[in-house]
């Protein structure tokens, strides 16, 4: 904070609990007008909560928030909207039926007569777009719209609203390269509009690409406050937001291979329309990298039988897996944790328990009928021990544990399954912290150790590198190249990803699919 | 523990005694708010109704309530797995019809009793197929079964109540079992049997599973379908069963019998905290919210109130019993 100025934003003291758990202790850090505010740190570490508080969902327990110096007392969101905050979170809050031009003026769209007044909504909508240089269509329904569009929709609200303050949590999480680059160009113009910007994100990249300024908690404290990113390493920053220095992140060590575990021939479905095949041996981790829309969640999926297959053919140390019986996956032993994890991983109205033992509580039924609790409660309690799930307790609904902790669940319910042999994972570490991802690695590899074949999808490049034996590179529904771990280079698997005809030498921000 | 874990699980910084009290208070509260309401209204009832604190007005009062408690059991597995059944009126009309007819027909009350529950199981199949394969919303799937079932009792019966000849039929409803009548100890069974398969079974849990987000429990693993199937053939068989006995109880098969009676039932199980978003549900809830039906309705019958004020009472118990619930639910939120 510069002397003399006050702050466009500041918490003051912040504390909050929830029943078992102290989210935020003595929080405090300020933003200055003109600048965006990296603020850092692993999940279930506070950062969401203060969003919320923020943006008037919560209510402190101690401290304030203060605007231009003055406190203020938000009870609900309206409070702070109407006090020129914006917070976008991670899940957008939008009306698919609905125009661009609806979503952003909902609840205020200018009428003639009671009726709306289109033209002039219409008019006013296109002329602010322009005015921001976002190409959006006003008429266009949001639920047409891609998922990065949405999201600058979302911004154009808090914009139009005149919002002086916005917050931005983990906004690039689900975005393509374009889109991130027109995200990044849109807050560049804010900041020199003068807005206070706070931005939440895991890559690091993009903190020190945006930000002016960071504050790193961990555990609902802060633990550090930069005033400027110059001269500060990457190192620094995540060792200070795990608490340890947790050196290599990939943490990679060679491993034996062992015979074909899992052999995937010819496997087509409604949406995989060419032919798939490949194996993954005991004790491998395969990764398979391509563009959003290549296909690898479709042909995992398929394996699985989440979706059904039309022709092909899983077989799992020569067996063959019946074609679209989840059930029968699981009992020889392949498993599948897919991508969106609150839609599809967890159930989460119930307990963490529940969640890992659904699948295999099969295994321990007393008289075989009557489930087994004194078994489930040990199995949950070992796996929240052993995968370091942060949650007050095994009987805590799932769904308040942060995404991180969430995935350890979904993992865990599959590391219960005593004959485990095929693991599939789908962007297993999307909107994860470092210090989890590093966690998750780390049962992939102790896994692998054990003989159990992994197959890893991930759109992070340096991840699928960093963590693979072995590299599949897919795009628009085929395999079209294979990499040895030594082999296998950012430039060589990106090229190979990319469709026929895009820029020979591509770089990232040019990548659109 | 790890030491780091034990740290994260409990805040950075130890929580203060008052606010440990006080999360506690709320937790008993919200585990045995509905409990505590039934008892202080049990006791008011008790102190302030002529004849109500007596052992046979609390016969009366569970032999009343015994058909909606039997389905509350399996309907409560309906709405824990997110979907609903309408038609459970109508199966009680037209199973008691059947079993007169049939009965009738072959002289054998066995005969007919089977015949009906084969039927209500059949109406069942046919509802949990539908909308486990086809696909078709619950509501609308059971709104259309519920008047076809409707109008098959009111062919087969012409419209006409069909009485039984055989006196052995009426012994299911009248006859008693050390001081309490057949259909309350049906009903207890019912409590019993359903309490064990939510809490103690992989179909239990699976049904909240599956209420919970249904997606994400295929890919766990569950057979969601036969799942579904299974939790409407169950529902048909047990009101088919109330159906059987309610017709014992009135000597005959009615096809205009059970009307409202689904709604009933849901209300019982909306008051005793079974979310209709799926994946909440106790039996403890569920027989409370039995009871606070039965035991309103029975005091306003004392009361010699006007049976139809009663309708007003009973919705305005469950608005408030929803409303009581969603504030629950939205300080667990925050």
């Amino acid at each position: 904070m510069t002397i003399g100025s006050t702050p466009r934003l500041e918490f003051r003291h912040i504390g909050k609990s929830f029943p078992g758990v102290r989210a935020l202790a003595d929080v405090g850090f300020s933003v200055r007008a003109g600048s965006v505010h990296g603020l850092l740190g692993e999940n279930g570490a506070g950062k969401s909560t203060m969003m919320k508080i923020l943006g008037g969902e919560y209510v402190p327990d101690e401290g304030e928030v203060a605007i231009d110096g003055q406190a203020m007392a938000f009870r609900k969101a309206a409070d702070a909207i109407a006090a020129g905050v914006a917070v976008i979170h991670q899940e957008l809050q939008y009306v698919p039926e609905l125009s661009v031009m609806e979503n952003l003026l909902l609840g205020r769209l200018p009428t003639r007569m009671g009726l709306v007044d289109r033209r002039r909504a219409l008019a006013y909508v296109k002329e602010s777009l322009d005015a921001l240089g976002v190409d959006l269509d006003p008429r266009a329904k949001l639920k047409q719209l891609s998922i990065g569009q949405r999201q600058m929709v979302e911004i154009v609200k808090a914009i139009l609203r005149d919002a002086k303050i916005l917050a931005l949590d983990e906004p690039t999480s689900s975005l393509s390269h374009r889109e991130t680059d027109v995200l990044f160009r849109l807050v560049r113009d804010l900041r020199a509009q003068g807005k206070a910007m706070i931005y939440i994100s895991h890559r690091l990249d993009e903190i020190f690409e945006l930000c002016d300024a960071a504050t790193i908690f961990r555990d609902g404290r802060k633990v550090a406050d930069f005033d400027t990113l110059e001269g500060v390493s990457r190192d620094t920053l995540v060792q200070r937001m795990v608490g340890r220095d947790i050196g290599d992140i990939w943490g990679y060590k060679p491993r034996e291979h062992g015979e074909v575990r899992l052999s995937v021939k010819g496997i087509t479905s409604r949406i995989v329309p060419q032919p798939v095949s490949f194996d993954v041996r005991a004790g491998e981790i395969v990764g398979f990298f391509g563009l959003v829309g290549a296909g690898r969640s479709e042909v995992m999926r398929a394996v699985y039988g989440a979706d059904k297959r039309m022709s092909g053919e899983v077989d799992i140390d020569g067996r063959t897996v019946k074609a679209g019986r989840i059930r029968d996956a699981i009992r020889q032993g392949l498993v599948f944790c897919p991508e969106d994890r609150k839609e599809e991983g967890i159930i989460g109205v119930r307990s963490v328990a529940e969640n890992i033992n659904i699948s295999a509580r099969r295994n321990h039924l007393s008289a075989g009928l009557f489930v087994n609790d004194r078994v489930e409660a040990q199995t949950a309690d070992h796996y929240i021990d052993r995968l370091r799930i942060r949650t007050p307790n095994r009987r805590q609904e799932i769904r308040l544990l942060s995404g991180g902790n969430q995935q350890k669940a979904v993992l865990s319910r599959w590391l219960a399954e005593k004959d485990l042999r095929v693991l599939i994972v789908d962007e297993p570490t999307r909107g994860i912290d470092v210090g989890a991802k590093n966690e998750i690695y780390n049962v992939l590899y102790e896994l692998a150790a054990r003989g159990v074949a992994v197959v890893m999808i991930s759109s992070e490049l340096p991840e699928v590198l960093g963590v693979s034996d072995r590299v599949i590179a897919m795009s628009r529904g085929r395999i079209v190249a294979q990499f040895a771990r030594g082999e296998a280079t950012e430039a060589n698997v990106l090229a190979a990803a990319l469709p026929e005809g895009a820029a020979a030498s591509p770089t990232l921000s040019q990548v659109n699919p | 523990m790890t030491e780091s874990n034990a740290a994260a699980a409990i805040g950075a910084t130890p929580d203060t005694p008052a606010v440990r009290r006080r999360a506690m208070f709320w937790q008993m509260v919200d585990d045995y708010s509905l409990i505590l309401i039934f008892v202080a209204l049990f006791a008011v009832l008790s102190l302030t109704v002529q004849y109500f604190f007596s052992w046979d007005n609390m016969v009366g009062l569970l032999l009343s309530v015994s058909q909606i408690g039997m389905v509350s059991c399996t309907m409560m597995f309906c709405l824990a797995s997110r979907d609903f059944d309408l038609s459970v009126g109508s199966t009680v009309a037209f199973a008691g019809v059947f079993c007169a007819i049939v009965a009738n027909a072959t002289g054998s009350v066995a005969i007919g009793v089977v015949a009906a529950l084969i039927a209500g199981g059949l109406v069942g199949f046919v509802n949990g197929a539908v909308i486990a394969k086809l696909k078709i919303n619950a509501l609308i799937t059971t709104l259309a079964t519920m008047e076809i079932v409707r109008g098959l009792a009111f062919i087969s019966s012409q419209g006409q109540a069909v009485g039984v000849t055989n006196d052995a039929f009426f012994t299911l409803g009248s006859a008693s079992l050390a001081g309490l009548p057949v259909p309350v100890w049906v009903t207890l069974a019912c409590f019993a049997v359903f309490g064990v398969l939510l809490n103690k079974t992989i179909y239990g849990r699976n049904t909240l599973a599956i209420g919970g987000n249904p997606d994400a429990a295929r890919l766990a693993g569950v057979s969601v379908d036969r799942v579904r199937i299974a939790i409407f053939l169950i529902q048909g068989l047990v009101a088919a069963l109330a159906g059987i006995i309610l017709a014992s109880r009135m000597t005959s098969g009615q096809p205009n019998a059970g009307e409202g009676f689904e709604l009933n039932v849901i209300s019982a199980c909306v008051l005793g905290g079974v979310s209709l978003m799926g994946g909440r549900a106790t039996i403890s809830g569920v027989i409370v919210g039995v009871l606070i039906m039965g035991t309103v309705q029975n005091a306003m019958s004392l009361m010699n109130i006007d049976a139809f004020y009663q309708y007003l009472v009973r919705g305005t118990i469950l608005l408030i019993a929803v409303l009581v619930d969603q504030l629950k639910n939205r300080r667990q939120a925050r």
